[in-house]
C-alpha cells in the first residue's frame, strides 16, 4: 500500500496531460460555441483556421530565433502570438465577407452555412499545406521543464516521478486567463452585453439599435484569437502538423456539443470531461492500482477499458450518449 | 520524333544482329507506385551488374544479357503478375531480378515463377513469411528478413541482462511483423514482453501510449516503426520517466536521433540498422561511383548483388536456363570458394569457367541462409553527447 506514490504516478500520466489537453479543446470549443451560438452554423473550418493561424506564428518565431530575440524560460512563441492572432482575425474576417455574409444576408439555412464552412476548410488547408507543408514543425524552446521526472525522484526519494513541462503549465496559465477575460467581456462591456444579446434572439437586437456587422466582426475577432492561443498553446505543448490539427476538430465538436451549443461555460467544462474521458478510459490502471492495493492483490491484467487506439472512439462515444439522452448538453445549450 | 524513330530502328536493328548472344533476364521493380523514388536507382544498380558482367567478355564463352524492365506497382499484384507473365512469355526471360515489395513477390512467385519454374531473387522483400514458405528452390533474396532482425534485437537485449521489455509497433505489416519476430526470440531466450501495442504515426500526442507502456512495466522499451512516430514516442517516455532504456528497430534509425528525442534520452537508445561493412562496403563505393549511379540509395547494393548472382550461377550451370540458374544460386552464394567483391565480377566469372568455385561477397557481404536469404550485416549503435556511435556489427 503505497497511496502516495500512486497520486504521483496519476498526476504523471493522467492528470496534468489531461488538464493540458483540456485547456486546449476549451480554447478550441469555445470558438466554435461562440460562432454557433451569434452566427447560427458549425465552423468546419475551425481546426484548419487553428493550423493555419499557429503556421503564422511559428514563421515569425523562427523570424525572432534567427533574429537572437527571446523571452528566457519562456517560449518565444508568446511574443509571436499577437502576429500569428492579428493575421488570423485578417483571414477570418476577409472569408467572412467574401464568403459568410452572402448567406447571411439571404438568411440561408444552417446546412448551406456549413457547406461554406467545409468549403473554407478545404481552401484553408491547401493554403497551410503550401505555406508550411504537411510535415512536422517544431518551435517550442526556452525552459523545458518546471520539473523534470528526475529531479522529483532525487527530491522525494518517491518510486514514482513527477514531470511538469514549462508547455503544460503555460497552457493551463494562458487558458485561465482567456477564459476570465472572455467570461468578464460577455458580461461585464457593452460589446459583449450586445452579442449575447444578438445570440439570444436576433430580431430584438436589431431593434434596439445593435449593429449586427458589429457584433460579427467582435465574435471573428474573439474566435481568432481563441483558436491562435489553443494552436500555439498545443504545438508547443506537443507537436505541430496540419494533419492532426485538422484532426482536433472532433474533440472541438464534442466538447462545444457536451457542454452545450453556444453556452462558453458549457465549451470549458466540456473541454475537460472530453479530454479525461480520453485519457481516463484509454489509460492502463495498473501501475496505480499496484500501489494502492495491499501486497499479494496486484492487478495482473493491464485495467485499461479500452485500447488507446479507440481514443476517438471514446470521444463518439460521449457524443452519442449526451445526444441520446441529453441533447441539450450538460448545460442546456441549443439543440443541434 | 526523326531521331527517336532512328534510334528505335537502330536499336532495333542492333538487337535483331545481337540476338543470339543476348539473353534476357528481366528486372520486375515497383516503376510506378509507393516506392517508385528507388526502384529507378534499384534497377540502375542490377543493369551496372549485368553491364559488368557483359562487357567482360567471359560469361557462357562471350554471350551478354539484355535487362529487361517490367512494373510491379509495389502494391498492385495484378499488374506485377501479368508484368512477370508478359516477361517470360513474349520476352523469353531466364531469370527474374526482383519483386520489390513483399506482397507481389510472393504473388508473383507463387502464381507465375514457379508456375513456369523461373527462378528469382528479390532485393527488398523482407516479410518473415518467405522464410518458411516453400519455393521449390526457385526463390532467393539479398535483402534480410525482418525475423532476422528481430532475432539480433532480441540477442541484443538479452544479452545486456534485460529480462523484461515492454514493446510497440507502428500499426502496419512491416511493424507487426518484427514486432512478433522479437517477442518470439525473446521469450524463446527466457525474456518477458510486458505488453506489445500498435502505435499510429503522424499523431500530436503520445502521452496515453506511453501511459498504457508504463503501466505495463519493464526494463527497456522496443519501439519498431519509423523516424517519425517512434522518436515522438521515445521522447515522450523519456519525459515522463517512464523508461530510460530504449530498442529500435532499422526504420526508426536516423542521423539526427538524438536532435529529436533530446540529447540524454538518445544516450539511452540502442538500435540496429542493415549496413554493410568493410572491404564489401568500401568495393560498392567505388564501383557504384564509377558506375555513374545513385549507389547509396536503399537497396540499391542489394539489386546489384541479386543481379549478379543470377548471372554467376548461370556461369556457374554453364548455361543460362532456369534450372540451371536455380540450382546454382546457393553454390555461388557461400562459401567454400574465392571471395568476390563488387566491381569484381570478371574474375568470379573466369574461376568458374575454369572449373573453381566462388563465394560471392558482393556489395552486402552476401551469405544466403535457410531457404536462400541474406543473413544480412547489421550495424548495432547508439549516441554519445548527441553523435551516433556504433557499438559493433552483427
Amino acid at each position: 500500500m503505497d497511496p502516495l506514490n500512486a497520486i504521483v504516478a496519476l498526476t504523471n500520466f493522467v492528470l496534468i496531460p489531461a488538464l493540458a489537453y483540456g485547456s486546449q479543446i476549451a480554447l478550441g470549443a469555445l470558438g466554435i460555441t461562440l460562432i454557433y451560438g451569434i452566427l447560427r452554423f458549425a465552423h468546419f473550418a475551425h481546426g484548419d483556421i487553428m493550423a493555419l493561424g499557429t503556421a503564422v506564428v511559428i514563421l515569425v518565431t523562427w523570424g525572432f530565433q534567427a533574429q537572437g530575440i527571446g523571452l528566457g524560460p519562456l517560449p518565444t512563441a508568446l511574443l509571436a502570438l499577437p502576429f500569428g492572432i492579428a493575421a488570423t482575425i485578417l483571414y477570418l474576417l476577409a472569408v467572412d465577407r467574401t464568403v459568410y455574409r452572402f448567406y447571411r444576408k439571404v438568411k440561408a439555412k444552417p446546412m448551406i452555412f456549413v457547406m461554406a464552412a467545409l468549403g473554407v476548410m478545404f481552401v484553408t488547408n491547401g493554403i497551410t499545406r503550401l505555406v508550411m507543408g504537411p510535415s512536422e514543425q517544431r518551435f517550442a524552446d526556452g525552459e523545458r521543464f518546471i520539473i523534470s521526472v528526475r529531479e522529483f525522484r532525487d527530491w522525494t526519494g518517491l518510486a514514482e516521478g513527477l514531470a511538469l513541462r514549462s508547455a503544460q503549465a503555460l497552457t493551463i496559465v494562458v487558458a485561465l486567463i482567456a477564459m476570465v477575460l472572455l467570461f468578464w467581456f460577455l458580461n461585464r462591456t457593452r460589446a459583449g452585453k450586445s452579442m449575447r444579446a444578438y445570440s439570444d434572439n436576433e430580431d430584438l437586437a436589431l431593434l434596439s439599435g445593435i449593429n449586427p456587422e458589429r457584433v460579427v466582426v467582435i465574435t471573428w475577432a474573439i474566435t481568432g484569437t481563441l483558436i491562435v492561443l489553443a494552436g500555439t498553446l498545443y504545438g508547443l505543448d506537443k507537436s505541430y502538423r496540419p494533419f492532426t490539427y485538422f484532426q482536433l476538430l472532433l474533440p472541438f465538436f464534442a466538447a462545444a456539443i457536451v457542454g452545450g451549443l453556444g453556452n462558453p461555460m458549457g465549451a470549458i467544462i466540456g473541454g475537460y470531461v472530453v479530454a479525461f474521458a480520453e485519457m481516463g478510459i484509454t489509460y492502463a490502471w495498473r501501475r496505480v492500482f499496484t500501489h494502492l492495493l495491499p501486497e499479494g492483490w496486484e492487478p495482473t491484467g493491464l485495467m485499461q477499458i479500452l485500447p488507446v487506439d479507440y481514443k476517438f472512439a471514446v470521444t463518439f462515444g460521449i457524443l452519442v450518449i449526451v445526444l441520446i439522452f441529453r441533447p441539450t448538453g450538460i448545460f442546456k445549450g441549443r439543440t443541434l | 520524333m526523326k531521331k527517336l524513330l532512328l534510334a528505335t530502328a537502330v536499336s532495333a536493328l542492333a538487337a535483331g544482329s545481337a540476338l543470339a548472344e543476348e539473353v534476357p533476364i528481366g528486372v520486375l521493380l515497383g516503376f510506378t507506385g509507393p516506392i517508385e523514388s528507388l526502384t529507378g536507382h534499384m534497377a540502375d544498380g542490377a543493369e551496372l551488374a549485368f553491364r559488368e558482367i557483359s562487357e567482360s567478355g567471359l560469361w557462357l564463352g562471350g554471350k551478354t544479357i539484355r535487362p529487361v524492365r517490367a512494373d510491379t506497382g509495389c502494391v498492385d499484384s495484378a499488374l506485377a503478375q501479368a508484368s512477370a507473365e508478359r516477361l517470360i512469355s513474349s520476352d523469353g526471360v531466364v531469370a527474374i531480378m526482383g519483386a520489390d515489395c513483399s506482397g507481389v513477390t510472393r504473388a508473383v512467385l507463387e502464381n507465375v515463377a514457379m508456375a513456369t519454374g523461373i527462378p528469382k531473387i528479390s532485393p527488398s522483400a523482407t516479410s518473415p513469411g518467405f522464410t518458411t514458405f516453400d519455393s521449390g528452390g526457385l526463390f532467393f533474396r539479398t535483402a534480410p528478413s525482418d525475423a532476422r532482425q528481430g532475432e539480433l534485437l532480441a540477442d541484443i537485449v538479452h544479452g545486456r541482462g534485460l529480462t523484461s521489455v515492454a514493446v510497440t509497433y507502428t500499426n502496419n505489416d512491416y511493424g507487426a511483423g518484427l514486432a512478433n519476430a522479437f517477442v518470439e526470440s525473446f521469450e524463446a531466450l527466457g525474456g518477458t514482453v510486458t505488453i506489445s501495442i500498435p502505435h499510429e504515426e503522424a499523431r500530436g500526442d503520445y502521452s496515453a501510449e506511453v501511459g498504457s507502456l508504463a503501466s505495463a512495466g519493464g526494463d527497456a522499451l522496443m519501439v519498431l516503426g519509423y523516424v517519425d512516430g517512434g522518436s515522438n514516442v521515445i521522447r515522450t517516455a523519456w519525459e515522463l520517466g517512464a523508461f530510460e532504456q530504449f530498442f529500435v528497430g532499422d526504420g526508426v534509425f536516423s542521423e539526427d536521433l538524438a536532435q529529436m528525442v533530446g540529447v540524454d534520452a538518445a544516450a539511452g537508445v540502442v538500435g540496429t540498422v542493415p549496413s554493410p561493412v568493410g572491404d564489401a562496403a568500401e568495393n560498392w563505393a567505388r564501383t557504384g561511383e564509377a558506375g555513374g549511379i545513385n549507389w547509396g540509395s536503399s537497396f540499391v547494393a542489394e539489386s546489384y548483388d541479386a543481379a549478379a548472382l543470377l548471372a554467376l550461377a548461370a556461369q556457374a550451370a554453364g548455361e543460362a536456363t532456369p534450372a540451371g540458374i536455380a540450382a546454382n544460386v546457393l553454390n555461388v552464394a557461400n562459401a567454400p570458394g574465392e571471395e568476390v567483391h563488387a566491381g569484381d565480377l570478371a574474375r568470379g566469372l573466369q574461376i568458374l569457367a575454369d572449373g573453381g568455385e566462388v563465394n560471392y561477397i558482393g556489395a552486402t557481404n552476401v551469405n544466403l541462409i535457410g531457404p536462400g536469404e541474406a543473413a544480412g550485416t547489421y550495424r548495432e549503435y547508439t549516441f554519445e553527447d548527441g553523435q551516433i556511435v556504433t557499438i559493433t556489427f552483427h
